[in-house]
Formats: structure tokens, sequence, C-alpha cells
């Protein structure tokens, strides 16, 4: 079983460094810099360890994170920066974010751990009532945009019903907050230290599944990587796929697979699901002329389905087939049921043949 | 069938037969039911209310049944931790090693007419209210003949027709709940209580402040229980609480702070509670305990306790312990009819274990079904809205 798990670890971390293109410009500076090669995990610690340095205003806190967190994340942190700036909170969500709105009200940088994204929900409300509408509310008086919350996602293969939810539909729905999903270790790196530097208040979900799976070649030094600025990862001319996180390493197969069997698919890592980057996907849905969305959230109310209606409106003409939408079940997250739940490489092949051949 | 017999411990005679008959021969002292008193280990400790009495009336079938009981909730456990490290039980899953004075204590001094609610580690909670072996690992390992119809998995276990309503995944989210089942039971006049247990790190979510101040405003008959095994995850309870004294934490509800390695003091403090609920509303009760097992799984559990504290408490606190050292002492059982009943119950676990693995997994249509009440029409779209799309039944 072990050996079995080390052959999908090297595998998966193949795919990341060949199929996971990075953007020109990280290609360009990773010449003249250092690189690392490093998990998700570790890119995410050393994207908290450089915020931490560069800013004597920012704090990280959450549940056990001074331990270094249930997925290490945090390691090391305590030790060098200190408890004054890296603490464990109780076991209280709502008081977490509540919390962190204050902290950055006051003009810090908040960088609030929440331990699961199933756990998210307790603090919803601090969320979507107070983060969100801080701004606004008091006509650009105060606002949180220092704040930062991260949170795990998604699937692990056995997580069950509150260890793999993916909760990043419930939070695109309110403006004023940003929604970040990184896909690899450079990428969580970048878009990590991009969204504790935005002045707003945003949801970093990291891909759970990757902490260990994804590893990558990552420049050592201190880079940022723009948010709402969708990435083509992949070029084709056949069909448009939308993913984002780590179901791209999934998406990523499936382009390899469809190439074999004649099909060229263009694949786009969407990084910031809101304010998301509609133009890069309507120029390739405008070239392809058809588009599939894949998340792993349930398929009714997801983020595909904002995509879906946006490039309907703005690619009526250009579509030569409905769009195509391979999601998670409209059930709650199963058990023992995960594979049937999950949109599966097999699945999303099938729904683009029969885009293709619409 | 193990099981059916635990069900009826509180009332010990039951349960004693098949076991009395093995021994009858030899020590018809197991079935003797005469009472007899044992001083607690400590003395109550009260928040706003007269302690109850240190000494507690118990006999001699009951203490053999409380240590029959708890050996087999250890087994069970460590019987899991195996598991789980042969990746048969998938999901996450939380062990109770440690713990057991709480579940078999509290099944003593109530009935099953009394509900209770608990959060995710669950396995012996439900033992207690009367589930069976063969259920247990079923449900853990996924299988049909789970509780749960293998569809909860370690987090999720229920028991309706005993009281007990889970078996629930989030931090602290029971309690509220325990509150509504004690409102519909002084409604309904029935003379029962709600035990709503939860652990020291739940005791910092703001829910439970909601919970006790509407049970308290309502004069609820439900009973705060917190089991405090000094660990929030990998947080030690004083660095997670202003005031680890959980039994004051309500306030103006009065508490009562329980040796929660002493099934008898358990027992003595659910019962006390209960007559206490039914007339002046709600109670805290802090067990103070301890889980020798990590967290949860992924958690070795050494991190952030020396190894030395765990085999202290093993060496002084151990409820297993503690319970075989009084039936030696009062002469109730000798060593080595304690050392049989441990390999009875040893062999049960291994029974379960095997036929649990038999137990079929469940039918992928039952992926789909329970999501909303049956014969609604709702409908289930598949991963391709076009292709794939079910009723619900």
């Amino acid at each position: 079983m072990s050996t079995c798990v080390r052959k999908f670890g090297r595998w998966v971390s193949l795919v990341s460094k060949r199929g996971f293109s990075t953007s020109t410009c990280i290609q360009e500076d990773a010449s003249q810099q250092s690189l690392k090669s490093l998990n998700l995990c570790s890119a995410v610690n050393q994207a908290l360890h450089i915020a931490l340095d560069t800013d004597p205003r920012s704090y990280v806190f959450g549940e056990d994170v001074s331990f270094g967190g249930v997925f290490r994340c945090t390691t090391g942190l305590a030790d060098r920066f200190g408890k004054q700036r890296v603490f464990n909170t109780p076991l209280c969500e709502q008081g977490i974010v509540g919390f962190g709105i204050g902290l950055a009200a006051m003009g810090n940088r908040a960088i609030a751990e929440i331990q699961f994204a199933d756990y998210i929900f307790p603090a919803f409300d601090q969320i979507v009532n107070e983060a969100a509408k801080f701004r606004y509310r008091s006509g650009n008086q105060f606002n949180c945009g220092g704040l930062t919350i991260r949170a795990p996602y998604g699937a692990v293969g056995h997580g069950g019903h509150y260890h793999s939810q993916s909760p990043e539909a419930f939070f695109c729905h309110v403006p004023g907050i940003k929604v970040v999903i990184p896909r690899s270790p450079q990428q969580a790196k970048g878009l990590l230290l991009s969204c504790i530097r935005d002045p707003n208040p945003i949801v970093f979900f990291e891909p759970k599944w990757l902490y260990r799976l994804a590893v990558e070649e990552v420049p050592e030094d201190d880079y940022m990587l723009p948010l709402s600025e969708a990435e083509v990862i992949r070029q084709g001319t056949d069909i448009t796929l939308v993913g984002w996180g780590a179901q791209l390493a999934i998406m990523e197969q499936v382009c390899i697979d469809a190439e074999k069997e004649g099909i060229s698919c263009e694949l786009i890592d969407l990084k910031t699901l809101i304010p998301w980057d509609k133009e890069t996907v309507e120029a390739s849905v405008k070239k392809t002329g058809r588009l599939l969305i894949s998340h792993e959230a349930p398929v009714t109310g997801g983020f595909g389905a904002e995509i879906s209606a946006s490039i309907v409106e703005r690619c009526f003409t250009r579509l030569e087939a409905p769009v195509a939408r391979i999601c998670g079940l409209d059930t709650p997250f199963p058990l023992v049921f995960e594979p049937y739940y999950m949109p599966t490489k097999n699945k999303i092949l099938d729904a683009i043949k029969s885009t293709v051949n619409y | 069938m193990a099981l059916s017999r635990l069900s009826s411990s509180s009332a010990g005679s039951n349960f004693i037969k098949p076991l009395s008959a093995a021994l009858s021969l030899r020590r018809p002292i197991s079935s003797d039911t005469t009472t007899f008193t044992i001083e607690t280990s400590v003395p109550f400790t009260a928040h706003n209310c007269d302690p109850p009495s240190r000494s507690v009336d118990t006999t001699p079938s009951e203490l053999l049944s409380f240590f029959r009981n708890m050996a087999l909730m250890r087994r069970m456990e460590i019987a899991a931790d195996s598991l789980y490290k042969a990746k048969l039980i998938r999901g996450f899953c939380h062990l109770y090693d440690g713990q057991e004075a709480v579940a078999v204590g509290m099944e003593a001094g109530i009935t099953k007419k009394d509900c209770i609610i608990t959060a995710y580690r669950d396995h012996c909670t439900y033992l207690g209210r009367g589930g069976t072996l063969l259920e247990v690992f079923s449900e853990l390992m996924g299988r049909r003949d789970g509780c749960s119809k293998g569809k909860g998995g370690s987090m999720h276990f229920y028991k309706k027709e005993n009281g007990f309503y889970g078996g629930h995944g989030i931090v602290g989210a029971q309690v509220p709940l325990g509150c509504g089942l004690a409102f519909a039971q002084k409604y309904s006049k029935d003379e029962n209580v709600t035990f709503a247990l939860y652990g020291d790190g739940a005791a910092n979510q703001g829910q439970l402040f909601e919970a006790l101040n509407i049970a308290a405003l309502w004069d609820l008959p439900a009973i705060l229980v917190c089991e405090n095994n000094h660990y929030g995850m990998g947080t030690a309870e004083w660095r997670a609480a202003k005031s680890p004294a959980y039994y004051k934490r309500g306030d103006y509800v009065p508490g009562l702070k329980v040796d929660g390695m002493d099934v008898l003091a358990v027992k003595q403090a659910c019962r006390f509670a209960k007559e206490h609920a039914l007339k002046n509303g709600p109670l805290i009760l802090e067990m103070d305990t301890y889980r020798y097992h990590g967290h949860s799984m992924s958690d070795p559990g050494s991190t952030y306790r020396t190894r030395d504290e765990i085999s202290g408490v093993r060496q002084e606190r151990d409820p297993v312990e503690r319970v075989r050292k009084l039936l030696l002492s009062h002469e109730i059982a000798a060593e080595k009819e304690l050392k049989d009943i441990e390999k009875e119950v040893r062999k049960e676990v291994d029974d379960a274990i095997a036929k649990a693995k038999e137990s079929p997994m469940p039918d992928p249509s039952d992926l789909f079904t329970n999501v909303y009440v049956k014969g609604f029409g709702v409908e289930v779209f598949g991963a391709d809205r076009k292709e794939v799309r079910a009723t619900l039944p």
C-alpha cells in the first residue's frame, strides 16, 4: 500500500512539474533565482514566513497553529517570530474570524487559520456580515482588508462528511470578499502572499489533497502572483476547460487522454473565484466554441453555474454546444462512496467527447 | 449478542446472567445483588448547589458488569485503532479509551428513556446505549450492517430507540440540539432528561453559552456534561480557557466536578443531576477524565504531552484498573476470573470484527437516499446533468 502511495506521489509531482507549466514571468524570474523543490504545505509555510518577516504588523493564529497546525503548515513560525505574533486560539471559529476582523481594522495583517474548510460555517456570519460589508457600510472609514482566512478544503480520499467539503461557492455569493484557490506549490506561495498583502478580506482555500502530493520547484524569494487573473495552463483549440485547485490535477490528466483521442483541450486555472477573470475565459471560449467546468463541490449552485451563465451571456453566438459541468453530486459528501461522488477523469473525458460531438 | 447484554447493564442482574451461568459453580457471588456502599475516590466539588454524598450504593454484580463493559470498550477501541492502521476504517476516527468510566457510569445512573447527545468521540457512548459490537465495527468500516447503514462512519453513530441522538462532527454543535431535546421532554412531562456531552475544547465555543442561557432561561431538564480530557485536540485546557473550571462556567447554572475516571462517582453524579434537572433545570457536570490516544488517528498524542503523563494516568487513575482493584479487595472476584472476562471480551471483539468484515458495502444507490425525505420527488442530478439523473427514493 505504501509503495502505491509513494508511486502516486511521484506521479503527481511529475504531473505538476510538467503539466502545471507556470506563468512566463515566473519562468523568466526562475532562471535567475534559486529554486527549491517544495510540496504545497512547505510552500504555504514559506509564504507565511515571508509575510511575517516582511511586515512586523502581521499575525498568524488559529487552532493549534503555534505547534505547527494539524497539517504542519505553520511549523517553525512560533519559534521564529514569537508567541506574540503566532498563537493558538481556543476552538471557536466565530471568535477567530471576528477577532481577525478587529485586528485587521487596526491596520494589521491578520492571517487566520480555520483548521478545515468544513469548520468555517460557525464563522460564516462574521465573514459574510462583518468582514465583507465593513468597508461598504462605514463609507470607507473602516475596513478589514488585512484579513486573510486560510482553510484547507476538498477531498482527501477518505475524509468523510466533515473533512472533505468544498464550500467556495457560499463565499462567492458575497461581494466584499475575495476567494482564492491555488493549484500547486509555486502558485500557493505567490497567491498567498498576494492575498495577505491585498487590501481586501480574502478567503484562501488550500487543496489539502495536494499538501504533500504536489511537489514543484518554487522560487525561494518573496514573489507575488496577481489576483483576479486566470491563467491558460495548456493551449488548445477544441474545448475550454475551467477549474481551480486540486481539480486541475485531474483535468490535466484528462487533457492528455483527450489528446490521444484527437481532441485538443485548452485548460484554464481560474485561481481567483471572485472577482473572477471573465475576459480570459471568454477569449478562450470564443476561440474553442465549447466550455466545460469542473469542481468538487455539488453541481447545483456551484461556482460553475455562475461561470456558465456569464459565458453564455458573452459568447452565446460562438458556442457550438451547451456548457458542460462535471462536478460533485448533489448529495452530502459521502463516506464510502467518494469515488462515485467525485468528478473523476472518466466523467470529464466522457463529457468532453459528448460536448465536442454535440 | 454481547452488547444486548450490555444494554441492560444498568440493571446489572440481567446482564450478569449468562456470565454467572459460566461461573456459577465456582462463585455464585458474581450475581450477588446485595447492596453495599463504596466511597468515591475524591469528593465532588460543587458550584451553586449541594454536592451528592460520596458514598455510592452498588452491588457485586453491578461492579462486575462495570468491569466487563469497560474492558469491552477498551478492547473495542484498541481493535479500532488496528483496523484504522490497516486502512479498513477510513474517514476520521476518534478513540475513547481512558474515558470509559463516563459512558458506563452515566448509563448506570439514568435510563434509556433519558436522551444522550454527544460529539464525534461516540463509539463507547453508543455501546453503552445498547449498540452491538457488530454495528460498531460495520459502521466504522462503512458496511451495511452498521448502525447508520454504513453511511455515517466513526463520527456518526445513532440509536434512536434508546435515546442516543449521536454522533455530531462539528465541535460544540450538538449542545444546543440537546436543549431542543430537553424542551420536548419537558413539554411532554415525561420526567426524562437530556445529557448533552461536549469536550473541554468545545467548552469555548459560543454555542455552548447560547445553549446554557436557553436551558436556564426555560428551566430545561438538560445536563451539560463536559468530558474534560484536558486537551482540545493538541491544546491543553489552560492554553485555551481562561477558566478551566468548566463546572463553574455556567455562572448562574449550578455545576458539579466529578472524577470521570471513577465509574461510581459518575453514576452518583448522573443520578443526582437527573433529579436536580427535573426539579430545578440545567446543571453542568464536569467529568475529569483522560484520553490515552491522540485526538484522532492522525494525532500521535505525544507531541503536546509527555509519555510520563500518559503512563502516570494509566497507573494512578485508570478506570478499568480501579474497578479491578475494588473487585479484588471486596473479594467479589478473583484475579483469574477477571483475566477470563478480559479473554472473553477479546474474543467477542474479534468475532464481531470477523462478522463485520463479511457485511457488504452499502448499495451504490444509497448514495442518493436520505438526502431528503422519501416521496418528495426531488431530482438529484449526476455529474453530468444531461446524462445521469435520479429521482430521490
